[in-house]
């Protein structure tokens, strides 16, 4: 199951490219996320909204959040129609996708210092 | 994985923190130098200073977006090639048509190939080598392409020194060439020989370009070297031969056409190697006469097997000569057909002003093809009387300090000198020596040439000038002179030269004898002037210029006498 959630082959190849950098990329990617999360609560307009989706969809599906990725590009497809119905669930789903990922990068973080 | 590439810079302008870092160290890995840009404007600014080779650039960011980054970005980048590769999750065709539109070269897809984005990478750098390397080559001919041009023109202005040291502006020539004709290989030079005779040669030389103008100089300076001196064109013709057999290579020669415009006996002489029929067009009648080529190019044959033999025809004042380059008959249509001969003579027989001949030759061929040819040459030589010309005074080099002023001199030429020399140039040589000659050089080579001539035609070779009285005859009386002149193994011509001082200046006296039969001179000398067109004039010629002219010996022997007042 947490192989949708973060893709094991994807963050190997990741440790390879980045060496001693990996840990300032998931660093930086947690920070990233939380940061569009709040733009996604906070945002207004359908623009605004779909293109943080957009960007989130882009840096997760880097990482290997593979569902992460599927739903930001689900909000970014939803937030493109005319009517603004089930963007709340779909922003909530998000939020919980994320918790999950951030649990298991954290993991992962405490993993690579062993 | 280190690439086998030279390292690059490249710019990653890309809004998301975790994706340019990641992004950032894939690239560091393959090698290359890394910028990074978080929007547009940054991107555009860190171009502007660092100029980096390649542009990853996201689609979306804030501030400015990748569309308008890259526009910014090509437009500055002006001839080089920097290659822009989208990065992208858009998976829309309407997007990625953007992308390309905005001058994108190619895509990279979200999430991150470390091989692929390699490939691509080596991928747009050859591009740009090959970018770089087309302009740097389009510069590069375009540099020696104005160097060629440079060159041309000094190679022109030099040359049309020379050329142009002739007579080209004299009233009775036009001409007509198109400016840089000399580049391909056409050549055109007048001069006035001592006896106020013109020479006009109109050239050709096989290929374009300089090797085609480089042959032009030796030519030009021994056709006014020797026209100068006053050489005929069997001579000038024979060294002009022998000098491009000499200095040029095999597959190059001249073609030619020589005159000699004599507006004292009004005759032309003509000699014509490979160039296109000239005509010689009679002002009352309307006739014109082709003179075609009879003899191959200058610089083909060697000196023993090289022909030199002219025709002579007789002309009336206003009389014209018109010769022109194969570039005008040779100018062809869309379809490859020229211009040809027979629309040439459909303009002749058109032309109603002769002073407009030229521009209707001209208007013929812009309505045959739209544009004439570079390479084309027209040139037209009007018999008028030699007072309408001014030959300008020869120019000595040296002070006259060492004029001899008491000597004589005697030559005895025979027959197998007179087959082949003309000694006439020599001999003028040695008398303008004498200083107070000089300002009769031409009435002086005028009448030698003459006593010369007349010793030698109608004396040794026993030629009738009455049969020069019409044109048909003319040619006859010519092709018999050199008939006769090529069998001839008796006789000779001596030339007695006295020069003595007298009074303050001096006296010069010409003897000229031969071994004919002489003529009957009290018979000759009762005629009027003028009184026949085209023979006898030299008789008159000799008593015009010269003072005291008179024969003896049964008209066998000539004698005249040019005096001079002291020098100032």
């Amino acid at each position: 199951m947490s192989e949708i959630h973060l893709d094991r082959d994807v963050l190997s190849t990741l440790k390879e490219v980045m060496e001693d950098g990996y840990l300032e990329l998931l660093d930086t990617f947690l920070n990233d996320s939380e940061a569009r999360l709040r733009v996604l609560h906070e945002a207004r307009d359908a623009e605004k909204l779909s293109a943080t989706a957009h960007s989130f969809k882009g840096s997760s599906s880097n990482m290997g959040a593979i569902r992460l990725a599927e739903l930001c590009g689900e909000l970014e497809q939803r937030a493109k129609q005319p009517s603004l119905g089930g963007i709340e669930k779909l922003v909530s789903e998000i939020d919980s996708e994320f918790a999950h990922v951030r649990k298991l990068c954290r993991e992962e973080r405490e993993g690579f210092h062993c | 994985m280190l690439s086998d590439l030279e390292p690059l810079t490249v710019l990653i302008a890309e809004d998301s923190a975790a994706d340019r870092l990641l992004l950032s160290t894939i690239v560091r890995r393959q090698g290359h130098h890394v910028l990074t840009a978080a929007d547009g404007a940054e991107a555009v600014d860190i171009y502007i200073q660092q100029r980096p080779h390649l542009v990853l650039m996201d689609a979306m960011m804030p501030v400015m977006d990748g569309f308008e980054a890259a526009q910014k970005i090509k437009q500055l980048a002006g001839e080089q090639l920097v290659p822009i590769i989208f990065l992208t999750s858009l998976t829309e065709s309407e997007a990625l048509a953007r992308c390309l539109e905005a001058g994108g070269d190619d895509f990279l897809a979200k999430p991150y190939n470390q091989v692929i984005l390699a490939a691509k990478i080596k991928a747009m750098d050859r591009l740009r080598r090959l970018q770089a390397t087309v302009v740097e080559q389009r510069d590069q001919i375009s540099r020696h392409h104005d160097y060629l041009l440079n060159e041309q023109r000094v190679a022109k202005a030099v040359f049309d020194k020379i050329a142009h040291s002739g007579c080209l502006s004299a009233p009775n020539i036009r001409y007509l060439q198109s400016p840089y004709a000399l580049f391909n290989g056409d050549l055109l030079l007048a001069a006035f020989n001592p006896a106020g005779d013109m020479h006009i040669l109109l050239g050709d030389f096989t290929g374009h370009g300089l090797p085609a103008a480089v042959g032009a100089m030796p030519l030009a300076e021994v056709f006014y070297g020797m026209t100068a001196k006053g050489y005929g064109l069997a001579q000038i013709l024979r060294e002009m031969n022998a000098k491009l057999k000499r200095i040029l290579p095999v597959d190059m020669f001249c073609c030619a056409t020589l005159l000699c415009l004599s507006f004292q006996r009004c005759t032309v002489e003509v000699w014509n190697g490979g160039m296109p029929d000239g005509y010689l067009h009679d002002s009352l009648s309307g006739v014109r006469t082709p003179l075609p080529a009879r003899h191959l190019p200058l610089g083909v044959l060697t000196p023993q097997l090289f022909d030199d033999r002219t025709e002579v025809h007789p002309m009336s004042l206003g009389d014209r000569v018109f010769l022109l380059s194969d570039g005008v008959i040779d100018t062809a249509d869309d379809n490859e057909q020229l211009f040809g001969v027979e629309r040439l003579q459909q303009v002749f027989s058109a032309n109603r002003e002769p002073d407009c001949l030229f521009e209707d030759i001209q208007q013929a061929l812009r309505d045959f093809r739209g544009e004439p040819r570079d390479d084309f040459s027209m040139v037209e030589v009007r018999l008028v009387a030699p007072t309408q010309l001014n030959p300008p005074p020869p120019v000595y080099s040296d002070s006259g300090q060492s004029s001899p002023l008491d000597w004589s001199m005697s030559f005895e030429f025979r027959a197998q000198t007179l087959r082949r020399f003309n000694p006439m140039p020599y001999l003028l040589q040695l008398l303008l020596e004498v200083h107070g000659l000089r300002a009769q050089s031409g009435a002086l080579y005028s009448v030698l040439s003459e006593l010369y001539s007349n010793a030698l035609e109608h004396g040794v070779l026993g030629l009738d000038s009455s049969i020069k009285r019409d044109a048909s005859g003319f040619a006859r009386y010519y092709s018999e002179r050199n008939q006769r002149l090529d069998e001839l193994n008796s006789g000779h011509v001596r030339v007695h030269v006295h020069v003595t001082p007298h009074g303050d200046g001096g006296r010069l006296v010409i003897e000229v004898e031969d071994s004919g039969k002489g003529f009957d001179v009290a018979r000759v000398l009762a005629r009027p002037a003028d009184s026949n067109r085209l023979s006898g004039r030299g008789v008159s010629l000799v008593r015009q210029l010269s003072h005291q002219a008179c024969w003896s010996d049964d008209g066998r022997s000539a004698r005249v006498e040019f005096f001079w007042e002291a020098l100032a």
